[in-house]
């Protein structure tokens, strides 16, 4: 992984000077209550319902050994012994001290991460691939392009005071696993007829509460022109996009209210007058390239002990189909640690697991460890003669749900248990779903399922591309719930639908159990739920859900 | 009154005039909607013509304009409203504005640093600002990974 040289260094130590004094500026009253709200979010930190929450960066996705153990310490010195994972891929903790943030920024500083725009109107941590590097469909790492964008965003003079968010995902497979399609600005890595690596540039795509699929402004940008098209997009939003309106602000608006044209135009007017002025040099992409080369991958055939061990033991072969993945070496497999043990917290991690994952990365991972954007953690490189040992101590430490791509591998906010946006709870409604399943025969029959919470209309838990979606809402202090069917962040992006009227909170378990059994009735043979939703529409999930009440 | 300029306390000497009111014997800044309306007389005058741009303001239609002035104001009406940033930017590598760029009004002591790599090379805090203390603010990054106004090529050219 990219390893900081003193130039980065020294910015994210300066970094934590700066908000040191900004800090201090506040406590002494030097700074208002509004001018410290910006800097503080884009420095991660949120006024949330019980304490502070600090959000911090993994660029990416990707952490060492020695980072995670570092937010292991920062859980027990500084919070209550545990982080939560995002769908951003970063992870936040709730309840920091305000006082203490410019210690945990100081900590985070010497294993070279930060908290710098993690939230905030500017550019928000990059995403991507968590399979990136070791997945078979790919056409180009995406990570090298990722690191590159994560330095140009870093403190841009520029666009720091954007009218909103500003959110970018880079997807270099041919699957989608970046959600590249519900960003503000998705680059897909493509290939030109000359063989030439560049990118699809997609622009406008969004959840909150106006969800959008992003347009293609740019069937394909050479690498060169990666940072002044970029520029040009953020420069024609900074200037243009709507100010009055916070709801209104985000690029999705200005692209829908432009319309795609105009907004093309005036962004390849903007590039086409300074984009020989900030080329992407190839030595620059070969410098950060070479800081994810694969690592030392020893010569192995697929292990023979396999089918043996599986054959052996169902719950091993159970874990082995669920949570790990084809990996493009021989003798390897990607592994899926599941954070969505049913009954805690969805992407919940405590310091000890954290340590001790951080262990099992360092003995059968190459020390290193990915979050995914659906909550769940990943060791990319483990030899697949080493599953059976791995198993067991991730058995240990309750990471072992076999549950990945399941509908008990929902993804889910915080909600309103410590979110002060919230109008509902999400957890308990996670929990309430995880528990409709006493085996795991019921839950594989019903095959790849996206669930996805939130616990408000700014979309946090993704509810939108859910294959079922369910959105909290307030209704005259209670709280009810809105089913979406059919949304999807992968390739065949798509928005969900509206099932009807919401829902009380104990009739939801009810209502996705209702959803549950309809597919099974009327799915065809081998037919998944996104497919069956999509093929017979709405109407017999309607009839079913609410003709029993 | 004074500014910072060019990395030091300086006196100010551009008088902003209101619309409405008559012009003096001394260095003034107008807006966008006086230059345009008054432009031949204001030229006439005699006197240095500054311009205030406010943050909607667009560029297009003056840039042939521009050499006419010794100052440009940038006017921070909230401090959250980063247009003036692309419009600091843009005066300065797209339409060579060489003279003073200042920033004037409600930004903060937090972005001055941004303020100055974009181009922005005086500042007026309407604001009570211990201008002493704004001072090694400019300085607060020695990292600075983009190219901007300030610094020409990116970090990636500069690593050594």
């Amino acid at each position: 992984m990219y390893q900081y040289d003193n130039y980065d260094q020294t910015l994210v130590n300066e970094r934590v000077a700066q908000f040191r004094g900004q800090t201090e500026r506040f406590l002494k009253g030097e700074l208002s209550e509004d001018q410290f709200r910006p800097l503080r979010l884009m420095n991660g930190l949120y006024i949330q319902k019980h304490a502070p929450m600090l959000r911090i960066a993994i660029p990416y996705g990707l952490l060492s050994s020695r980072q995670l153990r570092m937010l292991a310490h920062i859980a027990r010195k500084y919070d209550k012994g545990y982080g939560h994972f995002t769908t951003r891929q970063n992870i936040q903790f709730n309840w920091p001290k305000l006082e203490d943030v410019p210690d945990v920024l100081g900590d985070l500083a010497t294993v070279e991460m930060h908290a710098i725009q993690t939230s905030g109107n500017c550019i928000r941590n990059v995403t991507s691939d968590h399979l990136a590097g070791v997945s078979d469909d790919e056409l180009e790492d995406p990570r090298p392009y990722c690191e590159i964008i994560r330095q140009w965003s870093t403190l841009h003079p520029e666009f720091s005071f954007l009218p909103r968010k500003f959110k970018i995902a880079v997807n270099g497979a041919l699957k989608d696993r970046a959600a590249t399609q519900v960003h503000d600005i998705g680059l897909q890595l493509v290939k030109s007829d000359r063989g030439e690596i560049g990118f699809e540039v997609l622009v406008g795509g969004g959840l909150g509460r106006t969800p959008i699929i992003g347009v293609t402004i740019r069937p394909f940008l050479e690498e060169k022109h990666l940072l002044s098209y970029l520029e040009a997009i953020l420069r024609v939003y900074n200037r243009f996009g709507r100010r009055d309106n916070k709801f209104k602000a985000r690029i999705k608006i200005l692209v829908k209210e432009l319309g795609k044209e105009k907004f093309t135009e005036m962004v390849e007017a903007e590039w086409a007058s300074m984009k020989d002025d900030l080329l992407l040099d190839g030595n620059e992409i070969e410098r950060v390239k070479a800081f994810f080369q694969p690592p030392s991958y020893q010569m192995l055939a697929d292990d023979p002990l396999l089918a043996e061990k599986m054959a052996q033991d169902s719950q091993f072969a159970a874990w082995f189909r669920h949570n790990t993945f084809a990996h493009k070496v021989a003798g390897y497999r990607v592994v899926f640690l599941s954070l969505k043990t049913p009954g805690t917290p969805p992407g919940d991690l405590s310091a000890s697991q954290m340590d001790m994952v951080a262990d099992l990365a360092d003995r059968y991972g190459f020390g290193e460890i990915r979050v995914t954007h659906t909550q769940n953690l990943v060791l990319a490189d483990v030899r697949q003669a080493d599953l059976y040992e791995l198993w067991q101590s991730l058995k240990a430490l309750e990471l072992a749900t076999p549950n990945i791509g399941t509908a008990t591998d929902v993804i889910c906010c915080p909600g309103l248990d410590f979110c002060s946006l919230a109008n509902a709870t999400s957890i308990p409604i996670a929990n309430g779903i995880q528990q409709i399943f006493d085996n795991l025969d019921y839950l594989y029959d019903l095959g790849d399922i996206r669930i996805n919470i939130s616990g408000c209309m700014n979309g946090c838990g993704h509810h939108t591309v859910g294959h079922i979606g369910i959105l909290g809402v307030d209704k005259k202090g209670e709280e009810w719930y809105q089913i979406t069917l059919g949304g999807s962040s992968a390739k065949d992006a798509s928005l969900g639908e509206r099932l009807g009227p919401s829902i009380a909170k104990d009739q939801v378990s009810h209502a996705v159990e209702a959803i549950f059994q309809t597919y099974r009735e009327l799915r065809l043979e081998d037919e998944a739920f996104l497919e069956t939703v999509r093929r017979i529409g709405m109407q017999p999930f309607q009839e079913r859900v609410y003709g029993d009440n | 009154m004074e500014i910072i300029k060019d990395g030091r306390i300086v006196a100010n000497d551009w008088r902003h005039l209101a619309d409405d009111e008559i012009l003096p014997e001394q260095a003034v800044t107008v807006s966008l909607l006086r230059w345009k309306s008054e432009k031949d007389r204001l030229l006439a005058c005699g006197v240095p013509i500054g311009l205030r741009l406010n943050s909607d303001n667009g560029l297009e239609d003056i840039a042939d304009d521009l050499k006419h002035f010794a100052v440009i104001v940038l006017e921070f009406r909230h401090f959250t409203d980063g247009r003036s940033f692309s419009l600091a930017r843009l005066l300065r590598e797209r339409y060579g504005f060489d003279g003073e760029l200042r920033a004037h009004g409600d930004f903060i002591r937090d972005q001055i640093f941004f303020l100055a790599r974009v181009g922005v090379n005086a500042f007026e805090p309407t604001h009570p600002a211990n201008l002493q203390e704004m001072l090694p603010v400019l300085q607060e990054f020695t990292v600075k990974y983009q190219a901007a106004v300030d610094v020409k090529e990116p970090l990636y050219r500069r690593r050594k």
